[in-house]
């Protein structure tokens, strides 16, 4: 019914190395400034996924539970550290990592192993073939929905901290001063994916679709995945930024409902 | 008569961000001038009794300390103006509970300026109405940091008659922090300056 599987060579890949190299030659003549930054990214693209590419083989030979779990583990801390260097003022101390991590596991981890045990209903529910992309894509989408929610929070409370502060003055409570910015921080991380829900298959063709069809498989059981985990990602995207947002919110107020931006640092200092 | 000996604030060492010791009495109905030049303590001095900053040393309303208080209690009690009014909402009417219509009459204002955008108040008109909006709290403690610094003069008259039928009504105290020596000498009947983080006496009934 479908076609062979075309295996892609090392001189295939060399050729979409051109159009790389050929976009920093250009950004480097126009002055961007980015010529550096788009060759480092690159080189990073290529190894980091080689490199688990040889993990995963390893992985998936296989079915070892320590061994799917530290890859889960290491996946979730590499989400975190990214939420926190996309962040322009930083939780100081543990927190801004800790947010992070913790409203990653609680939604992503969560909500992957409903939709592997309940769901797909894979046997054993940790089967590295469908638990390692599912969590990737999981984190990787829950990731940006988090930062956008905790810059904006962070952000927002910065800009319009003597509002807050009025607020305060008058006898509102630390939640009634922050709701406006709360809500507005938590809609700005579920937007880009309700949008990409709404658009999905007009504008573009999701990856994970592509891949499998590309893959050879059947059109229709491809779309059926990829409903499925668009679901998941905006489930996941949504309760994450809720959780994020929610406790970073917290933590800019002290027990006795005082606006405490020292708990800020700018990124850099 | 118990009663009568506890002072409306009571300030026992306190320290906050280099400003300190302070340790200070104010009576019911009382008001307290306190001048000094910028940047010498004053607006952090009120922020700490509002309960604004973290701070050390005990401050007590009516004999009750602030700890024991929750937050948001404590600061419908000691009303903090800061010297620029802030708005979160599009109509004035947004940041009143209920209608304060007789004070608005006594500020010059009709009923009709709660349906106006915030936008298009004057400063001296968003400076009077944030007043209003703390009064209708019923401070037992107004904390005042300039507030008549953007009014003409016959505004702040308003403004210093507005305090005082208040203060007369309800005993509350106030601690009016302002530069004009003459709108001080009209207002309270004790003084402090503060300089480069301490507060002394200077003048007044003792």
């Amino acid at each position: 019914m479908t076609s062979e599987t075309i295996f892609l060579t090392p001189t295939d890949l060399s050729l979409a190395a051109l159009l790389v190299i050929a976009l920093a030659l250009v950004s480097r003549r126009m002055g961007l400034g980015l010529a550096g930054q788009i060759i480092v990214a690159a080189f990073r693209t290529a190894l980091q996924l080689c490199l688990v590419g040889l993990v995963l083989k390893v992985v998936f030979a296989s079915i070892n539970p320590l061994l799917i779990g530290c890859m889960a583990l290491v996946m979730l801390v590499a989400a975190a550290r990214e939420v926190v260097a996309r962040q322009k003022r930083r939780f100081v101390g543990w927190w801004g990592f800790g947010m992070g991590a913790g409203s990653m596991f609680v939604s992503s981890f969560a909500i992957t192993t409903f939709a592997l045990a309940a769901i797909i209903g894979v046997d054993p529910w940790y089967t590295p073939q469908y638990a390692i992309p599912l969590l990737g894509m999981m984190l990787g989408n829950t990731m940006t929905g988090i930062s956008l929610g905790l810059d904006r929070l962070t952000e927002s409370a910065w800009e319009r901290r003597s509002t807050i502060e009025g607020r305060l003055m008058l006898g509102h409570t630390w939640s009634e001063a922050i709701g406006e910015i709360r809500r507005t921080s938590v809609r700005s991380a579920m937007i880009p994916t309700i949008n990409s829900m709404a658009a999905a298959g007009l504008v573009s063709l999701p990856g994970m679709m592509t891949g499998q069809i590309l893959a050879g498989n059947p059109p229709l059981e491809a779309v059926k995945y990829q409903i499925l985990i668009m679901f998941i990602i905006s489930a996941g995207t949504g309760f994450g930024a809720l959780i994020a947002v929610w406790t970073g919110a917290r933590r800019l107020f002290d027990e006795r409902h005082r606006l405490r931006l020292d708990r800020l640092k700018t990124a850099g200092q | 008569m118990e009663k009568q000996l506890v002072p409306r604030l009571r300030v026992d060492n306190l320290f906050i961000h280099g400003v300190g010791p302070v340790s200070l009495d104010i009576e019911k109905g009382e008001c307290v001038g306190l001048s000094g030049p910028s940047g010498s303590g004053k607006s952090l001095f009120l922020r700490a009794i509002a309960d604004m900053e973290p701070h050390g040393g005990t401050i007590c309303l009516d004999g009750t300390e602030q700890a024991l208080i929750p937050a948001p209690a404590w600061r419908r009690q000691v009303g903090l103006l800061p010297s620029e009014s802030r708005w979160w909402s599009d109509t004035v009417g947004d940041h009143f509970a209920m209608s304060a219509a007789s004070g608005l009459n006594r500020l010059g204002f009709d009923a009709g300026i709660m349906t106006w955008p915030v936008s298009r108040l004057s400063s001296g008109e968003r400076q009077r109405l944030a007043l209003l909006r703390l009064l209708e709290n019923k401070p037992h403690l107004l904390l005042l940091d300039e507030p008549t610094a953007n009014l003409d003069e016959e505004t702040s008259a308003t403004v210093e008659e507005l305090i005082r039928a208040y203060r007369e009504e309800t005993d509350a105290a106030v601690v009016w922090v302002g530069h004009q020596r003459a709108q001080l000498n009209r207002v309270a009947s004790r003084f402090f300056a503060m300089e480069s983080g301490r507060m002394i006496s200077s003048g007044g009934v003792p």
